[in-house]
């Protein structure tokens, strides 16, 4: 009898020990893993580090609701604005079963290039920088999403603008990678419609040094301005150049330029440089005031550059859609699939079929004393200054 | 095509060719007395040029503006600290692998070119993004026609050519380079005639980097902005030069710099396909013209193929 009832009180204490421990459990937020994947090192990476700061400034903000369900934790990853390194990182990323979706990539030609990663281990991921079409209308995947716009629309706005100013003869340079191929394509399109004409077109590497061989053609076709499609480095180098060789031309970029690292590689030759950028302003984003003061709180060392905003957005909506449906990655994707109007800092977030958001938007940028400048706000638009040769 | 537009290519393709034929100088000298090919040159050149720039930036700092006598501070510190770091490379890596097989050398000298460019990206404040570099000379400019030439391009090119004739005389004139001939020809030789070979190596070794510095910050200057792998390219184009030159000979790597510069030009300028297959074309017609000098167009004349 005895050595029955003490069989039962242990028993008992045991059973309240596990409950305890359950109840413990509980109570500590079970963890759950993100990615963020953007180009940390190279010619592009202050876009990259700002991606970075603006997702984990949406992390740190979650980690310190307390009526959040779990507790987040981001993997950094960088992909170098590399496709072979991407691809590397992508499956890093997508094979950790722990990492339940990702914001990822700034760079196109990486972007383009780690789609079928993500797709193959069913990895959610919303892309927050790279604007190459093909990202998503290239393809029918269910995992890949877009916060920001595609470079057909900032192309359609630019060659609209750009003839509207009365530039009619342009020459083109663009980088032979997906991204400057794209912008080539687009820019081209559109330019043909608004009564443009494009009288060279040059593709260049990525790498490249010297364009004088380029640039002395262009000068000799006498062009009202030179559209560049590619990437802050080599478009700090052939606006260098230009002026070298005398060149009077209007210089136009995509959004690929618009980063503080052009204006201080140029110094006062980005004055008057025009780019184009999907999305409104972040001063004037619908919750654009909250963004800054967040991340100025939160004192990283490096800006959000021109994605930053894109970057918290997409960060925001994963981490959204987790404490809505659980860390799984098949409910994620199927949650994403279903996003309509919803709100962020961005604005409303809506994914078409391809998952693709629906930015109408697109913000004409001129460089101002050492700023980009929004062109409607700015001395040129008021007509205190004046584009090249107008 | 008018003639402005001619003297225009021409005037950018010899900058070029200069800039090509002071990197493959460098490799010529290394390969000419020690018979090895040393691939961090490219690297060394982007390290001397951001050392000029730091020069540069301290001395706007402490208020020094004049801007000859920044000029010469960064070419002085640019090449001296190159030929310390050159002479240190060639004692430290290069002379303990001696009797290594030559790929040992190549490897030891690729993985350091790596080491130095990932340092300057790393540790350089914001050295993953292009820097601006000042333009320190006069840049009044010229305009005949369609032709636009400037005072600081023309500086330059006379700046580089005055490095070349000073390795001429300095190879062929001097006790110091009558040493690195007899060195090149023959260290057995050279040794027993009381040549002291490390120290000729060093030497060498400190020229031809010293002169790699000076290609950088004539890089910088001429085309006002520089970045951590400007070097890369660089020192392919430099190594493929020397190569089309012939190996080992100084003459020969002059001529293969021009040449490829020559090559590029042409490529971008009369090829009807887009300028995107300049590289492809040039480095195309140096494997032909390997193919049919393998030796290079000026051959050592106790060539040796690595």
């Amino acid at each position: 009898m005895t050595r029955a009832r003490t069989l039962f009180t242990t028993a008992a204490a045991l059973a309240l020990g596990l409950g305890l421990a359950a109840g413990n459990a509980a109570a500590a937020k079970k963890e759950v893993k993100v990615v963020f994947i953007g180009p940390l090192t190279g010619g592009v990476s202050a876009n990259g580090l700002g991606g970075r700061n603006s997702a984990d400034l949406a992390v740190r903000l979650r980690n310190e609701d307390p009526k959040a369900k779990y507790k987040y934790e981001m993997v950094v990853l960088d992909d170098e604005c590399k496709p072979n390194i991407g691809v590397q990182v992508a499956t890093k990323a997508a094979s950790d079963r722990a990492i339940i979706a990702g914001a990822t990539h700034y760079c196109s030609a990486v972007a383009i290039g780690t789609v079928d990663t993500y797709h193959k281990f069913g990895l959610p991921v919303i892309v927050w920088g790279a604007v190459l079409p093909d990202i998503t209308y290239g393809n029918d995947y269910k995992e890949i999403h877009r916060v920001n716009g595609t470079m057909i629309n900032q192309n359609q706005v630019n060659a609209k603008f750009s003839t509207g100013q009365g530039f009619r003869k342009f020459a083109v340079i663009h980088d032979t990678t997906d991204y400057g191929k794209g912008h080539n394509k687009y820019f081209s399109e559109f330019l043909a419609k608004d009564g443009g004409k494009i009288v060279g077109t040059f593709g260049v590497t990525a790498d490249q040094q010297d364009f004088n061989a380029e640039l002395t053609q262009i000068k000799s076709l006498n062009v009202d301005a030179i559209y560049f499609g590619g990437l802050t480095p080599i478009g700090v180098r052939i606006r260098s150049q230009m002026d070298k060789l005398g060149i009077k031309a209007q210089f136009i970029g995509t959004s690929g330029i618009v980063s503080d690292a052009f204006i201080e590689g140029l110094g006062p030759l980005a004055e008057g440089v025009l780019a184009f950028r999907e999305g409104a302003p972040i001063d004037k984003l619908p919750g654009g005031l909250f963004f800054t003061a967040k991340y100025a709180q939160a004192k990283y060392a490096e800006g959000p550059e021109a994605y930053g905003a894109f970057a918290f957005a997409a960060m925001n909506l994963i981490l959204d859609t987790i404490e809505r449906v659980g860390p799984d990655r098949k409910k994620v994707t199927a949650a994403l699939g279903n996003v309509k109007n919803v709100d962020s800092i961005v604005g409303k977030i809506s994914f078409d079929d391809h998952g693709q958001n629906t930015v109408a938007a697109i913000t004409k940028y001129v460089a101002q004393d050492g700023k980009w400048v929004v062109w409607e706000d700015s001395e040129y638009a008021s007509g205190k200054r004046k584009l090249a040769g107008r | 095509m008018d003639a402005g537009l001619l003297a225009q290519f021409v005037a950018n393709g010899l900058m070029l060719g200069m800039m090509y034929a002071l990197v493959a100088v460098g490799f010529t000298l290394f390969f000419g007395v020690l018979d090895i090919i040393k691939f961090s040159h490219g690297d060394v050149l982007t390290v001397g040029t951001f050392t000029g720039f730091s020069v540069y930036l301290g001395l706007q700092m402490i208020g020094a503006t004049n801007p000859w006598l920044q000029v010469a501070a960064v070419l002085v510190v640019a090449t001296g600290a190159m030929a310390i770091l050159g002479a240190l490379i060639a004692k430290y890596l290069v002379m303990p692998l001696k009797s290594a097989p030559p790929l040992n050398i190549l490897l030891v000298t690729l993985m350091l070119g790596t080491v130095l460019r990932e340092c300057v990206r790393l540790f350089f404040p914001d050295g993953a993004n292009p820097k601006r570099f000042p333009r320190l000379l006069p840049d009044d400019a010229v305009a005949l026609g369609s032709f636009n030439l400037r005072l600081d391009s023309v500086l330059l090119f006379l700046g580089g050519l005055a490095v070349i004739v000073a390795i001429h005389v300095l190879i062929n004139r001097t006790k110091l380079g009558l040493a690195i001939r007899a060195v090149a020809q023959d260290e057995e030789t050279a040794k027993t005639m009381g040549i002291n070979f490390t120290l000729i190596v060093l030497v060498t070794f400190a020229l031809g980097s010293a002169v790699a510095a000076f290609a950088g910050v004539m890089n910088g200057l001429y085309y006002s902005e520089i970045n951590f792998g400007m070097g890369l390219l660089l020192g392919v184009i430099g190594f493929s030069a020397a190569i089309v030159g012939g190996l080992g000979n100084i003459y020969g790597a002059i001529l293969g710099g021009f040449l490829f510069a020559a090559l590029q030009t042409i490529g971008a300028v009369a090829l009807p396909f887009a300028s995107a297959y300049k590289d492809v074309f040039a480095f195309a017609v140096v494997i032909a013209i390997m193919a049919w000098r393998p030796t290079g167009l000026i051959a050592e004349r106790t060539s040796e193929r690595v």
